[in-house]
């Protein structure tokens, strides 16, 4: 993509609260599709009220255009908050998995280096082992650099999820004033009940 | 014994709709929406069978803009709902309070390629300002209380509600309690600071040329009076867009007129050296800007919108007022300082000039017919009383610059995504709204083809209109396109037209064509006079021209003048090629 008037492309973070109703999170996804944008990352889950959900979605763009994002994100009927927290002090982790194909010798070394890197063995079968590690992107992207010539046979990477640092802060979740049972967004099928 | 309380989700459809205040609505039934229609001969509801269902909801839309009320377009699910597309997306480029109810197949069949199955929500998802699709007997009436609320409020959309035909058919013993609308994540109307009123305030008091971009917000908003007082007393010169025609009467002596590509070349210099534009509900579309990096390099921008999305999306403002535009100034008014902007008003008058050449009718009859006489004409004669609804195109532009619209709502025009073929539908919408008013169709031979089938709609419903076409025989402003920058290759733009007066006698409609400039007058007088809608089929010159013009990405004084021997007199010239080289700097 071209960059806008003050712009330089690096992966912006936003943080949306929105109603847990089916259809809401195409609505969202649909913003960036729009502008031909690839989701680098996206990770949904229940907020702290009932009936919110939280998403934090990572995709690369300028200032210029993340503003306008978060403004339309906002304009969403679903959507009760939308905030860009690219620039908050933040912790900013993911939670990775790694499958080694390890045996012997390599076996030892690749539990070393989980020790030493602070990710967690989490199990442990005659041909193989599985690394958990929480950590930011950057962490992460080193642990896979050291594995890897150990042979990784699979990995998942939830992606990212942030959080402000302290007390206060700009990312209170916000309420939904009750939780929404009946009203139905739109767009997904409703849940496995349908007869064929 | 009292009965015990019992409806179907079919009827549900009809009590929510009739307490939201509607009477009528644009329809075409199919078989998922079966339901509804049989429930509906029980309710007092007038619907109108159109032809195609583009047409309902142009004219749901037309409904919508002439009253100020929400329009409801009614289909079946698959193709009539696909239909919808077109006028869906219309009505959210220009803010228009539409709902359409579908049809949808039963619930159980969702998902499974049924017959006349489409995802409708999935497809007027990034077209609608909100939809819903509702399964359950007991959600339709909340989902189409909501779905008004949304409609009419903030910034106004459309709203689908698709409704599959199970929940229609499904019986419920549990009343709706429809209060008000808890949407927690919707806020249609929010305030600006008190602060920034402030800022506002002082830029506007210091000024010394000072221009009011006035858009549809002023029409939506309901502004129109404080507008007015606004700009007679601090004296600054108003700038319409083309939706926003209407909200300051043309005859008031601070409008300049329209804006933008095809507006006036007074009113885009004066923008351009103006030291302050103050937008009032319009959203600096690239059609009004021409080239952003030097549109008015020279002004503070103070841009007042309901909808924040719209702030520093083209433009960069100095201040940014959000609110509904009646009461932000409300807020406003009582600190702005009466002003004598003499001299300002005094140079715009100068760059009128002699570019002013305005009264087409002082041209010498050289036999020809041109669409401007033709717009003028039915502006002289209808008192400039009527409501007028165009199409998009060169006629478009003819009839914003030659029909001088004092009342609001009386101009109803696809601006935003420019619709060949809305002019007819939306007019029909338009009389069925404001049934006393007499109402003027102006469209060119090509989008009146698109949706000429609505004719029979008007004949069966026995509305009567009165329509122009604008026949020249080409693709009008594709092919002025085509003149300028595409060295005259006219691709796919000469459209052969059938008989049009004998098409509108063949519905049992009048029907008249007009050649020549002496012949205007009479025809008019006789299409008002006929209690049938009459189509008037205007043979104008084939390869006139809309003057004057921005090139798209153009700066705003870099346009296009009329050519000068028009003022002379000699509409002969305009057969000559205008390309770069009319292109005049001010």
């Amino acid at each position: 993509m071209t960059p806008g008037p003050d712009g330089r492309i690096r992966p912006h973070i936003f943080v949306v609260w929105v109603e847990d109703l089916p259809g809401v999170l195409n609505r969202v996804t649909s913003l960036f599709r729009r502008r031909g944008f690839n989701i680098e990352s996206l990770s949904v889950g229940p907020a702290r009220a009932p009936g919110v959900s939280r998403m934090t979605i990572v995709v690369r763009t300028d200032a210029t255009t993340a503003r306008r994002m978060r403004v339309q994100l906002s304009r969403l009927v679903n959507v009760l908050r939308a905030d860009d927290i690219t620039n908050e002090p933040a912790i900013h982790h993911e939670l990775a998995m790694f499958k080694i194909q390890a045996t012997g010798e390599e076996r030892t070394q690749v539990i070393q280096l989980a020790g030493a890197t602070g990710a967690r063995l989490v199990d442990i079968a005659p041909e193989s082992v599985v690394l958990e590690a929480t950590a930011s992107p950057a962490k992460i992207d080193g642990l896979e650099e050291v594995l890897r010539p150990y042979g990784i046979v699979e990995q998942v990477r939830t992606g990212l999820v942030g959080m402000a640092r302290g007390a206060a802060s700009v990312m209170t979740d916000p309420d939904a004033r009750k939780p929404p049972k009946r009203r139905r967004a739109s767009s997904d099928e409703k849940g496995g009940s349908h007869s064929v | 014994m009292t009965k015990r309380w019992r409806r179907t989700g079919a009827q549900l459809i009809w009590e929510t709709l009739l307490g939201e205040g509607v009477h009528t609505v644009f329809g075409y039934p199919g078989g998922a929406i079966l339901p509804a229609y049989d429930a509906m001969l029980d309710y007092p509801i007038r619907h109108i069978l159109v032809r195609h269902e583009q047409g309902a909801t142009h004219m749901a839309d037309g409904y919508s803009r002439a009253s100020g009320e929400v329009g409801v377009a009614v289909a079946t699910s698959g193709p009539g709902a696909t239909n919808m597309v077109t006028g869906i997306a219309t009505a959210m480029l220009d803010s228009s309070p539409i709902v359409c109810v579908t049809g949808q197949v039963g619930s159980a069949l969702i998902g499974t390629d049924a017959f006349q199955e489409t995802d409708v929500t999935g497809v007027t998802l990034p077209i609608t300002k909100h939809n819903y699709l509702v399964t359950e007997v007991d959600e339709i009436a909340p989902a189409l209380h909501e779905a008004f609320y949304v409609a009419r409020s903030g910034r106004p959309g459309p709203v689908l509600v698709d409704i599959t035909k199970d929940a229609q058919q499904a019986f419920t013993a549990t009343r709706p309690r429809l209060g008000k609308v808890d949407l927690p994540g919707y806020r249609p109307e929010p305030r600006p600071p008190e602060s920034e009123l402030q800022r506002a305030a002082e830029l506007i008091n210091r000024a010394e040329r000072p221009v009011i971009l006035a858009g549809h917000g002023i029409l939506i908003s309901g502004a129109m009076g404080q507008v007015r007082e606004l700009a007679e007393r601090a004296r600054i010169p108003i700038a319409m867009t083309l939706l926003g025609i209407g909200a300051i009467p043309a005859n008031h002596a601070l409008n300049m007129g329209m804006m933008g590509m095809h507006g006036e070349s007074w009113v885009n210099q004066a923008i351009q050296e103006a030291d302050l534009l103050l937008a009032l509900g319009m959203r600096f579309d690239d059609r009004v800007t021409g080239s952003l990096k030097t549109y008015a390099p020279n002004a503070a921008k103070i841009h007042i919108d309901i909808d924040p999305a719209e702030f520093n999306k083209n433009v960069r403002v100095d201040v940014a007022l959000a609110g509904d535009l009646s009461a932000v100034l409300a807020h406003l008014l009582p600190v702005i300082e009466a002003r004598d902007r003499s001299e300002w008003l005094g140079s715009i008058r100068g760059f009128k000039g002699d570019t002013a050449v305005r009264d087409i009718q002082n041209l010498p009859d050289m036999g020809k017919l041109y669409a401007a006489h033709v717009i003028h004409d039915i502006w002289r004669m209808t008192g400039g009383k009527a409501i007028v609804t165009t199409d998009v195109g060169q006629h478009q532009m003819w009839e914003a610059q030659y029909y001088r619209h004092n009342e609001p709502r009386s101009l109803i025009t696809s601006g935003g995504l420019g619709t060949m073929g809305f002019a007819l539908p939306a007019a029909v919408g338009a009389k069925v709204a404001r049934p006393d008013d007499e109402v003027w169709v102006i469209a060119g031979d090509g989008g009146f083809q698109m949706t000429m089938c609505e004719l029979a709609t008007i004949a069966q419903e026995r509305l009567k209109l009165n329509v122009a076409i604008i026949n020249n025989g080409y693709l009008g402003m594709v092919r002025q396109w085509q003149e300028f920058f595409y060295d005259r290759r006219y691709a796919g733009t000469p459209i052969l037209s059938p008989d049009f007066a004998a098409l509108a006698r063949s519905f049992g409609l009048g029907g008249e064509v007009v050649k020549s400039r002496q012949e205007v007058e009479g025809a008019i007088e006789r299409a008002r006079a006929d209690e049938r809608t009459v189509v008037l089929d205007f043979q104008v010159e084939k390869e006139d021209t809309v003057y004057p013009m921005v090139p798209t990405g153009a700066r705003l004084q870099d346009m296009i003048r009329r050519p000068g021997q028009e003022a002379d007199g000699d509409p002969e010239s305009e057969e000559e090629p205008v390309a770069a080289g009319r292109t005049v700097e001010w």
